[in-house]
């Protein structure tokens, strides 16, 4: 079943749908523990810390998502060669009439995602790129998230690169996040419009969450 | 009314293909794109060209057989219309046209403008029916189906088949038209029985025919001569997931 | 004068007939039947439904069309209903009704037997369409709709929307589709029939043109089934589709078969009108239209104002005042005559003045344009994108065109022609409309010729004359394909200066004046000369360009209209011999004091049956006499 299931393209769409909601809830809740840092530096080195204290949790949450990503990236890559393949010979005159920039774009917008969460984890997980910020610690010896990010953040060229990556972030899920109830079978004509503009709307949210901390270390209101 | 028009040029399917520009005059707003077509064809005659070759049956939107490109989009600018229905007051003088046929891997171009869209005859053969033979039917009263559902199932039924869908899909996959036929029966009582086989072997046809997957842009449902909705496509999908679940 | 031909019609009371008939038929034994080969050419209604019935009964079917795909025939294109005497409506209907209206509405040139069957399958076909999934309309308690249609006092049309004959085709096309999955039917779409087989005497297989590859092969088989529909496209305009056309009845009338009333053909008066010397084709608007439109012309000639500046007191509801108690709903061939009429006298609408209004304003005040978008929704909105106009607002122009052909192909009571092993159905074959066709009644007679009859009549002929299915090395084969393939070459070397499109305008023109919707004797003679000379021209000077072992469209064109061309002069010639008016045929000389057509019984109640006697030379006339003993002869009225 699970061949059969994998193999056909209905199946496939269902999985890439699945792990985009999961990657989806994710980013959700990421969004949200990291918007504690307007909370103070004290809650948000709490929450890092809480977070590091519990690996049994963390560990495997961390190789569950990359499993979820893993597999979202593998099952597009390959429906996006197959939808290659099926017109070997392109238009000469090529026409758009209501599919949004955003569908279009969902494969290149995806590696772009890919290679800015690579770039992410150096930066401030593995604390590779820019290790002089990596190593503080705040009064109470905790390791100081707050300070690395904001000291980060007022790097115009990372603020630039975390703001345009959640540029595409939003592009990407403002398409991928509308489709999963069309993937998964939940949509119908009535739903069609709250799902399109519940699908808009969260992308949209992500976008000023994720983008209001570069943006406000930059005009210094965080410090 | 005068265009200048740029039309794919194949001998045959083993032929590379080109475009070609033509110039066409005199052309009354009233005619059809098709008619305009005759027009450029009689003038390639008298001048030793070998006409047009391009698929048209009926001429009046419901034959499905009319399947231009163009300007891009499949049977042109205007909605819910086929090619043969699309009349040139559609257009400004002095426009210039770009035909092309339908381009997909499932849609070999036999001609000029032909291309073979057996590809969703196989579709259904896979499963589109219900089986019954003739004479073992029931009264057809015997059978109540609500005024809602028998709508909604005329709604999807209405597909003519054109392929307009997989032409203009950025994909080209056949999701719109199966998922009308798969639609159609599921929704109906009579369909029943074969319901969860049904969607399984004609999914499972339509990928092995070549044709892309869906990406939800719904470009098919905005060229579909018969505005087939893209919710027949999540009713599909939902019908797929069930069938495979139980 | 030949011997009468025999209907082998069943002896006893009418309503007996089939049921006896049935009983005599020989079967063919269940294990015997996957040894015998049938080739259907045709794919629509009767066609695809006679192919699926005969593949799940066991037998092994080859099917053709020409199209690209078997659900493109032209069946598709069929807006308004099909009948059944179900009698959901209590309206007073029965099979009898039916029988009687169909017998009546073919101004009794039909064959009384085959109606009444027709009558009493009707119901049998909605039941299988229903259970094939056919979306019928529906009331809101969940049973099936009715409306009525076409001149019919009962409500007995079922429809979906305006798109019936697409559903029912569908149905079929899915009921084929099966039997192709299941190996039992091998479909041969891009193929188009050239020629009909004979081996000593019996039709044994065809000769068709691949129309991809160009090439040429024979199939044979025990059986031949032709369902290839009408030649209404001889008059070039119609609202037939582009590529349908006479030649495989035509061959087969070459071949030996009687080709029977070619003469009545059936003229819509509800299309939308000519709009310049482009036109391909004419687009139908549904006859349901007349249930609520008021057909009107302004009363003074030459009457150039917009529909609106014209006041009530100044139109002529043409149709109410001659016809008080149809009205509007006066039969296709009365309602035609009329239009031509109001236009002959100049007062005809449109830049052409060739139109006549068909006016909602009343019905639209009566139950709002809500409630007319509702029930022609889909036909206002084919006519606004056609004409550019809103119907809801202005009056649509409407035209008579030439729309579907009574006659054809000579059958007996088991769907027979006079070559043992040729069966041919639907609209190709002759028999169940007389000389004027009810609406409605089209797709019940090629589903009724599928599902119920030929699946029966044909196993009577298997079991009677045994497998003799030839191969298709017999030098009938090889004969007929050299001639197939001769005739191609001819084709493209004549190498001449006008395209084929003009050869065919010019004979649909021809046709259409003096064999249109009505006609008379210098009319027709005028045309029995003219046409051989244009076929004589079209052969020195066509100029099909492109080669035979291609795709070329021209060349299937060009054979196409070569055909017409020779069987236009067997449709003059029947029109010429029929003096008389009656249904679609109306002879001038022939008509009452008010103008009606007058029939002569006396001298035409027969079926004229014309054998080939070789290209240009007067065909021979059978006659099947026709004997009404269940509806008595009379004067159609619909005053």
């Amino acid at each position: 079943m699970c061949k059969e299931f994998l193999g056909s393209s209905v199946g496939r769409k269902a999985v890439v749908g699945v792990t985009g909601f999961i990657l989806f809830g994710f980013v959700v809740v990421h969004t949200l523990g990291n918007l504690q840092i307007f909370l103070g530096r004290d809650p948000l080195n709490a929450y890092a810390y809480k977070l590091q204290s519990l690996p049994w949790l963390l560990w495997p949450a961390r190789v569950f998502l990359l499993a979820v990503l893993l597999v979202h990236l593998w099952i597009s890559l390959w429906l996006a060669v197959e939808n290659r393949r099926a017109r070997p010979t392109p238009y000469v005159f090529k026409d758009t009439v209501q599919a949004t920039l955003a569908s279009r774009t969902m494969v290149m917008t995806g590696l772009i995602i890919l290679l800015f969460i690579v770039y992410h984890l150096l930066h401030f997980t593995f604390g590779a790129t820019n290790p002089e910020f990596f190593h503080l610690t705040d009064a109470k010896g905790r390791h100081d998230v707050y300070a690395m990010v904001v000291l980060s953040y007022r790097n115009y060229w990372i603020s630039g690169t975390y703001l345009l990556a959640m540029f595409f972030l939003c592009l990407h899920l403002s398409h991928g996040v509308s489709s999963i109830p069309q993937s998964l079978g939940w949509n119908d004509e009535r739903w069609d419009p709250l799902f399109k503009w519940a699908g808009r709307a969260a992308a949209l949210v992500i976008f000023m969450g994720n983008s209001s901390m570069p943006l406000a270390a930059v005009v210094g209101i965080l410090k | 009314m005068n265009f200048r028009l740029k039309i794919w040029r194949q001998r045959s399917a083993e032929d590379r293909g080109r475009m070609a520009e033509y110039p066409v005059k005199d052309v009354s707003p009233d005619m059809s794109f098709l008619e305009m077509l005759d027009v450029l064809n009689e003038d390639l005659t008298q001048k030793g060209e070998e006409p047009l070759a391009f698929e048209h049956d009926c001429r009046e939107g419901i034959c499905g057989a009319c399947s231009l490109m163009i300007n891009g989009i499949a049977h042109g600018p205007e909605r819910a219309a086929t090619a043969c229905q699309l009349h040139m007051r559609h257009f400004k003088d002095g426009d210039t046209l770009t035909v092309e046929p339908w381009r997909a891997k499932a849609f070999p171009v036999l001609r000029d403008l032909v291309v073979d869209r057996s590809a969703l005859d196989r579709i259904v053969q896979a499963g589109g029916f219900i089986s019954v033979n003739t004479g073992s039917a029931p009264e057809a009263n015997g059978l109540l189906i609500s005024k809602e559902t028998s709508e909604k199932a005329m709604e999807a039924a209405a597909c003519i088949g054109c392929g307009a869908c997989v032409a203009s899909c950025k994909n080209a996959s056949a999701m719109l038209f199966t998922a009308a036929k798969v639609s159609h029966l599921a929704l109906l009582p009579q369909g029943q029985p074969e319901r969860a086989a049904r969607v399984k072997k004609m999914i499972a046809r339509m990928d092995e025919e070549g044709f892309g997957n869906c990406t939800n842009q719904y470009e098919c449902e905005a060229v579909c001569p018969k505005e087939i909705s893209v919710s027949f496509i999540a009713r599909m999908n939902r019908e797929y997931l069930k069938a495979q679940s139980t | 004068m030949a011997e009468a031909l025999d209907a082998k019609t069943p002896s006893g009371p009418l309503e007996a007939k089939w049921d006896k008939r049935r009983f005599e038929l020989k079967l063919v034994n269940p294990a015997n039947k996957r040894k015998f080969e049938i080739i259907v050419v045709g794919t629509g209604l009767a066609g695809a439904s006679a192919a699926a019935s005969l593949a799940e009964l066991g037998y092994g079917v080859r099917v053709f069309c020409f199209q690209d795909s078997p659900r493109r025939a032209h069946s598709i294109a069929a807006q308004g209903g099909i009948n059944a005497a179900k009698n959901y409506q209590n309206d007073g209907d029965s099979v009898w009704r039916l029988f009687y209206d169909t017998v009546k509405g073919g101004d009794f040139r039909s064959r009384e037997a085959n109606v009444y069957r027709l009558a009493q399958i009707s119901s049998g076909i909605i039941d299988q369409c229903a259970a094939q999934g056919v979306p019928f309309a529906r009331e809101y308690g969940g049973h099936l709709a009715n409306r009525s249609f076409g001149g019919a006092q009962v409500s007995r049309t079922f429809y979906a929307q305006g798109q019936t004959g697409q559903q029912l085709l569908l149905g079929a096309y899915q009921a084929l589709c099966r039997q192709i999955a299941l190996g039992r039917v091998e479909m041969r779409p891009r193929a188009e029939m050239l020629d009909l087989v004979t081996v000593n005497g019996h039709a044994k297989g065809i000769v068709v043109r691949d129309l991809v590859t160009g090439k040429i092969v024979s199939y044979s088989a025990d059986a031949v089934v032709l369902a290839t529909g009408g030649y209404a496209n001889v008059f070039y305009l119609s609202t037939n589709a582009k590529g349908c056309n006479v030649t495989a009845i035509y061959r087969a009338y070459k071949k030996g078969a009687f080709f029977a009333n070619p003469c009545f053909t059936q003229i819509h008066p509800t299309c939308i009108p000519v709009t310049g010397e482009y036109q391909s084709k004419l687009t139908l608007m549904s006859e349901s239209l007349r249930n609520d439109g008021r057909v009107w012309v302004p009363r003074v000639k030459g009457d150039k104002r917009s529909p609106h500046e014209i006041p009530e007191a100044e139109r002529d509801y043409f149709l109410e005042r001659k016809y008080p108690s149809f009205g509007n709903l006066a039969p296709r061939d009365i309602a035609s005559r009329s239009a031509k009429e109001v236009c002959e006298e100049g007062k005809g609408v449109g830049k052409s003045g060739r139109g006549v209004y068909l006016d909602f304003a009343e019905a639209i005040r009566q139950v709002g344009a809500e409630g007319i978008r509702e029930r022609y929704g889909n036909l206002f909105d084919m006519y606004a994108k056609i004409t550019a106009e809103n119907p809801y607002q202005t009056p649509m122009r409407i035209y008579p065109a030439a729309h579907y052909t009574m006659g054809g192909l000579w059958v007996d009571y088991h769907l027979m022609s006079n070559l043992p092993g040729l069966f041919v159905i639907g609209e190709a074959n002759f028999s169940d409309h007389g000389a004027n066709r009810l609406g409605a009644s089209a797709l019940m007679q090629g589903l009724a010729d599928g599902y119920f009859i030929l699946p029966y009549t044909i196993g009577d002929y298997l079991a009677s004359t045994g497998k003799r299915k030839p191969e298709t090395d017999h030098p009938e084969f090889k004969k007929a394909e050299e001639e197939a393939g001769g005739r191609i070459r001819k084709l493209l070397a004549v190498k001449g200066k006008r395209t084929v499109d003009s050869f065919h305008r010019q004979l649909g023109a021809l046709m259409w004046e003096t064999c249109g919707m009505s006609r008379n004797e210098a009319g027709l003679k005028k045309a029995l000369q003219e046409i051989p000379v244009l076929r004589e021209e079209f052969w020195k000077n066509v100029k099909v360009l492109g080669e035979g072992a291609q795709l070329n469209q021209a060349l299937e064109h060009a054979g196409r209209a070569a055909d017409f061309l020779e069987f236009a002069e067997i449709l003059c010639h029947d029109a010429l011999h029929r003096r008389e008016s009656c249904g679609g045929h109306f002879r001038q000389e022939h008509q009452t004091a008010e103008g009606e057509a007058l029939r002569d019984d006396e001298n035409f109640c027969y079926a004229a049956a014309w054998e080939f006697q070789g290209i240009g030379r007067p065909p021979v006339l059978h006659q099947e006499p026709l004997a009404f003993e269940h509806v008595k002869l009379s004067q159609r009225s619909y005053r």
